[in-house]
């Protein structure tokens, strides 16, 4: 059966990774390519790289970049951060990327999932999700987490895997960065309304 | 020189940086003139079975693979280039296979679909293929109905994750994304006789 997957995910500005997962005796190096092979060699199952860049300059630099990840390791990989068009998940595809991941975009424009499944195949979209605990409810946050909106997160998932998402990143805001585990509940009732992977 | 046929979609260029990590060149082949150069062929694909016949029938290909298969030139098949060999497929009931096994493809009835991640291969005692997990992304998976070496996996239940036949190896999963292991794969196919 299937192996429960170990994805890391670096987040990368101007070149330079800022923040990843951190394994032991493993240095934080600087240069995204040297961690993504890092990375590989220790065994990660797949691998996701986040621009998290301000600048519309960025967009350059991180398909080069990509080409030079796809060049060194030998996993899935996946690239994220400010997607809003098909064109843009095109080249990041032809650049050497496996899949794509979509939040803020999907959201204001949903019909981007379908129109990306549909080009592509479910296989290579991903949406991110983040999801903020309300006393309402879970939900959707969007552009990096900083605008909640009225979206339920749950019925947005189960929105996502309807117009063709192949997989989910749903991120608990809460519970990020905390080191207390994951938030179960939240997972638990994504899992049961989509019959698509949803990585923590 | 390896010649990966350009289906157009899919991430074939992670097939000629595994190829090229094993220490083996590759073109992309874009019409069939092009196999006339190639001592091995690769067969990848991701999307839909109907999508890719269609490509194979519209520029010309289905002969030529057939005719280079029949020549029992080495051949790899990765995903839906596996498929592909089957007689026709639930996915695209319109579209025929190649046929050059027989067999049908069919749908994963249990579980999460498509099967995203790493799975056991169990494969046969005399099979080039390195026992192990490699990195699968399918809804679909074919019922072989010819004698051939057959590789398995378990998701919810059993199903063929590989063939070998003569010169053929074709693989359910992708060994381009499979790691040391896929690439240990790669490498043995690339060097064998």
């Amino acid at each position: 059966m299937l192996t429960k997957r170990i994805i890391p995910c670096l987040d990368v500005r101007d070149r330079e990774v800022v923040k990843g997962i951190q394994f032991q005796n493993l240095r934080l190096a600087g240069d995204p390519v040297e961690l993504a092979q890092a990375y590989y060699e220790q065994g990660a199952d797949e691998l996701v790289l986040l621009d998290i860049s301000a600048s519309k300059e960025s967009r350059s630099t991180m398909k080069s970049l990509v080409e030079k990840v796809a060049d060194v390791i030998f996993i899935p990989f996946t690239v994220g951060g400010g997607i809003r068009s098909v064109k843009e998940i095109r080249e990041l595809l032809r650049s050497g990327a496996d899949k794509v991941s979509i939040n803020s975009s999907a959201v204001k424009n949903p019909s981007l999932i379908r129109d990306a499944a549909e080009q592509y195949g479910s296989q290579c979209i991903v949406v991110a999700i983040d999801v903020l605990q309300t006393p309402n409810g879970w939900r959707v946050a969007t552009l990096g987490g900083t605008k909640v909106t009225e979206l339920d997160a749950v019925e947005w998932a189960e929105q996502a895997e309807e117009l063709g998402a192949g997989e989910l990143l749903v991120t608990s805001m809460g519970a990020d960065g905390k080191k207390n585990g994951f938030d179960l509940p939240l997972y638990g009732a994504i899992s049961e309304r989509v019959n698509i992977p949803v990585i923590a | 020189m390896i010649g990966i046929v350009n289906y157009g979609a899919g991430n074939i260029r992670s097939v000629a940086n595994a190829l090229r990590k094993v220490g083996a060149d590759s073109v992309y082949v874009d019409t069939p003139a092009q196999l006339n150069n190639c001592s091995r062929l690769v067969l990848p694909g991701v999307g839909s079975f109907g999508a890719m016949l269609d490509f194979i029938d519209g520029n010309g290909f289905r002969d030529p693979i057939l005719n280079w298969i029949a020549d029992e030139r080495p051949f790899l098949g990765i995903c839906l280039g596996y498929q592909a060999l089957f007689e026709r497929s639930e996915e695209s009931p319109k579209s025929t296979g190649l046929g050059v096994f027989k067999g049908e493809v069919v749908r994963f009835l249990q579980g999460k679909v498509p099967q995203i991640g790493w799975n056991l291969v169990v494969p046969d005692e005399v099979s080039i293929i390195p026992r192990g997990y490699y990195y699968f992304v399918n809804s679909y998976y074919p019922i072989v109905r010819s004698e051939v070496l057959t590789s398995t996996t378990t998701y919810h239940s059993n199903f063929v994750s590989a063939v070998e036949y003569k010169n053929i190896l074709a693989t359910q999963f992708h060994p381009e994304k499979s790691g040391k292991i896929g690439l240990e794969l790669l490498r043995r196919w690339v060097r064998a006789d």
